[in-house]
């Protein structure tokens, strides 16, 4: 496979696209199939896995679209995703601010520690998180998961923020001390709208993260009316389990935000998971 | 947010003497770095400690900390079950199929993506779509379409005469969790070994097909050496993510049948909170977190710290 996409460019790209092709129906038919499926029949999906409905049953989109169930869901996993971020990326770049601009005795070392961050497994403190929540009265709370998802998120927001805070020259930082800004001022007037760019980078990979998070709302959440999305789905699974076109409703439904948000963001996603890995 | 409300106070500091300026600026540093390190001390390094002390207790995570001292109990009670050394060697092979299939296979299709073919741009973001989605999506979508009866993938092995069991069989479930996670994850693979490839300049490329190699020889003997990083980069975050591998696990199988798709975070998931034995969960805990750290040192000792070493001189020198 290597071998045939090294000649260069110009020439006949027909088994290019022919690869291309497969790999995109491999990623494409179960999306597709679920879109479907979600408007047909539970005997016609056996029957018809692949082709058009016979007849569109739309009965199972709007069945899902009219309960409250899944839009408190997708409120709650919103909620959780955006005041993450907010926390996520105020904290750090506070943090980022400091590590990129101030040398200060321990700095390295505290520097590495959040660094080292990045590898800690989440699984390996999910079961202290849970007992320390549950001692702090924040089990069942949103800003249990909001505050475990900022801790985990800080590492790698820090490691990106403050590349980019080092990379904005000294001179700029001399003129707004001698214009009088102190180190906020700079920091909140001056340095934070020029690192627009990369907020927006952490502030995505903080969204997607928080969105698709599972364990910890798993086990922090217990009352229905806190479910997030990953939780409502694995419970609508076991609710209808044999309804399969439900399901696939349902899973079409809650892909949507996410595709959407990916269409809109996919360039800082990208610039940010990237950076991310090359740093990392 | 208290410290954006202090943070001016701070500022108004450092005007008058240099001493004054130099606590005050003590402080910026201070009230800038306390919230993140708090956060951070608190709910990331306090409870890997304390997964560490707790392993070392007999425990059910109630009462304040743990009081019945069993040194290194869990421990041997957990390498003596057959369940955990299935999980390790099911975290062996995930690794081993990620490297020798979801790699190569992410490798060719960067190289194909920096092509200039037309639509590229779309093939991009399709191949990259699966990623946004959450393993829980995945894990239910792939959960009924690999369903052993009447699942779409039988559908499609029904036409060449085939049927398999998928996850429902032991000897099947692994390759076709592997599936699912190939399915989710090659995109973000293909996405670094892109950005990687895109930063190797062209005129190295152009120099070795001047210079008359083949396709191939350009291939293995510039691009892939210089891709050595970030190949390097992949391998360590696939490693990374395979040893706490939970979700996708726990939506696809729960770990089953009867253990054969098990991993680490699932067995800790599994007595930690459904069993409450917190202190032998933890200690699963305990043995992520070492893997995941020898790795991570042994890793960037011995095998990153050649991309510092090697980065222009060696270039055809190594593997």
């Amino acid at each position: 496979m290597t071998r045939g996409k090294k000649q260069t460019p110009r020439r006949n790209t027909l088994p290019l696209h022919l690869i291309a092709w497969v790999v995109g129906a491999f990623v494409l038919i179960p999306v597709v199939y679920a879109a479907l499926g979600g408007f047909k029949r539970n005997s016609e999906l056996s029957t018809n896995p692949f082709g058009l409905p016979s007849t569109w049953v739309t009965g199972n989109y709007t069945e899902v679209l009219a309960s409250s169930s899944f839009w408190l869901q997708l409120w709650n996993s919103t909620f959780i995703a955006v005041v993450t971020t907010v926390l996520t990326v105020g904290v750090a770049a506070l943090a980022g601010f400091v590590f990129a601009r101030f040398a200060f005795r321990g700095r390295e070392v505290l520097f590495t520690l959040f660094t080292a961050g990045l590898m800690f497994p989440f699984a390996v403190a999910i079961l202290p998180i849970f007992v320390l929540l549950r001692a702090l009265g924040l089990l069942g709370d949103p800003l249990g998961v909001i505050l475990v998802q900022a801790a985990f998120g800080l590492p790698l927001t820090i490691i990106i923020l403050r590349g980019f805070f080092r990379s904005i020259p000294g001179e700029i930082e001399e003129a707004a001390i001698i214009d009088g800004c102190g180190p906020f001022g700079f920091f909140w007037r001056i340095l934070l709208p020029m690192a627009k760019p990369a907020i927006a980078t952490v502030s995505v990979l903080a969204v997607v993260g928080s969105w698709n998070n599972f364990m910890l709302p798993l086990v922090v959440f217990t009352e229905e009316a806190n479910w997030t999305l990953p939780l409502g789905i694995q419970q609508f699974q076991g609710q209808y389990a044999s309804d399969t076109a439900r399901i696939l409703a349902y899973l079409v439904l809650a892909m949507i935000p996410a595709l959407g948000f990916y269409a809109v963001a996919e360039r800082h996603l990208v610039g940010g998971l990237t950076a991310g890995a090359t740093k990392g | 947010m208290t410290t954006l409300t202090r943070g001016p106070e701070a500022v108004k500091l450092p005007a008058p003497a240099p001493a004054a300026r130099r606590r005050g600026r003590a402080l910026t540093i201070t009230l800038f770095v306390l919230p993140a390190l708090v956060l951070f001390l608190l709910l990331v390094v306090a409870p890997i400690l304390v997964a560490f002390y707790a392993s070392a207790f007999r425990w059910n995570g109630f009462g304040g900390l743990p009081t019945n001292f069993i040194g290194f109990d869990n421990f041997t009670r957990l390498f003596s079950t057959e369940i955990f050394r299935r999980d390790l060697w099911h975290l062996l092979v995930l690794v081993l199929l990620s490297l020798c299939v979801q790699l190569p296979l992410s490798l060719a299709i960067a190289l194909l993506l920096n092509q200039r073919i037309r639509g590229r741009a779309v093939y991009r973001l399709v191949f990259f779509a699966p990623y946004v989605l959450s393993e829980v999506i995945t894990g239910v979508l792939f959960s009924l379409i690999l369903a052993p009866d009447a699942g779409m993938a039988n559908q499609v092995l029904a036409l060449f005469g085939a049927d398999s069991d998928w996850l429902a069989d032991p000897d099947t479930v692994m390759p076709s969790l592997f599936l699912v996670m190939t399915w989710k994850y090659f995109g973000f693979h293909m996405m670094i070994l892109l950005a990687g490839r895109q930063n190797i300049p062209g005129e190295l490329i152009e120099a070795a097909q001047i210079d008359g190699a083949s396709g191939w020889r350009t291939f293995r003997h510039i691009t892939l050496p210089l891709l050595g990083p970030t190949i390097r980069i992949s391998v360590f975050l696939s490693v990374i993510y395979t040893i706490q591998l939970f979700d996708l696990v726990w939506i696809l199988t729960g770990g089953g049948p009867s253990h054969s798709s098990e991993t680490m975070a699932v067995t800790m998931f599994e007595w930690g909170f459904k069993r409450s034995q917190v202190g032998y969960a933890s200690a699963i805990s305990v043995v992520m977190f070492v893997l995941a750290l020898v790795f991570a040192l042994f890793y960037q000792r011995f095998v990153m710290r050649r991309d510092l070493e090697g980065a222009t001189t060696s270039m055809g020198g190594r593997r």
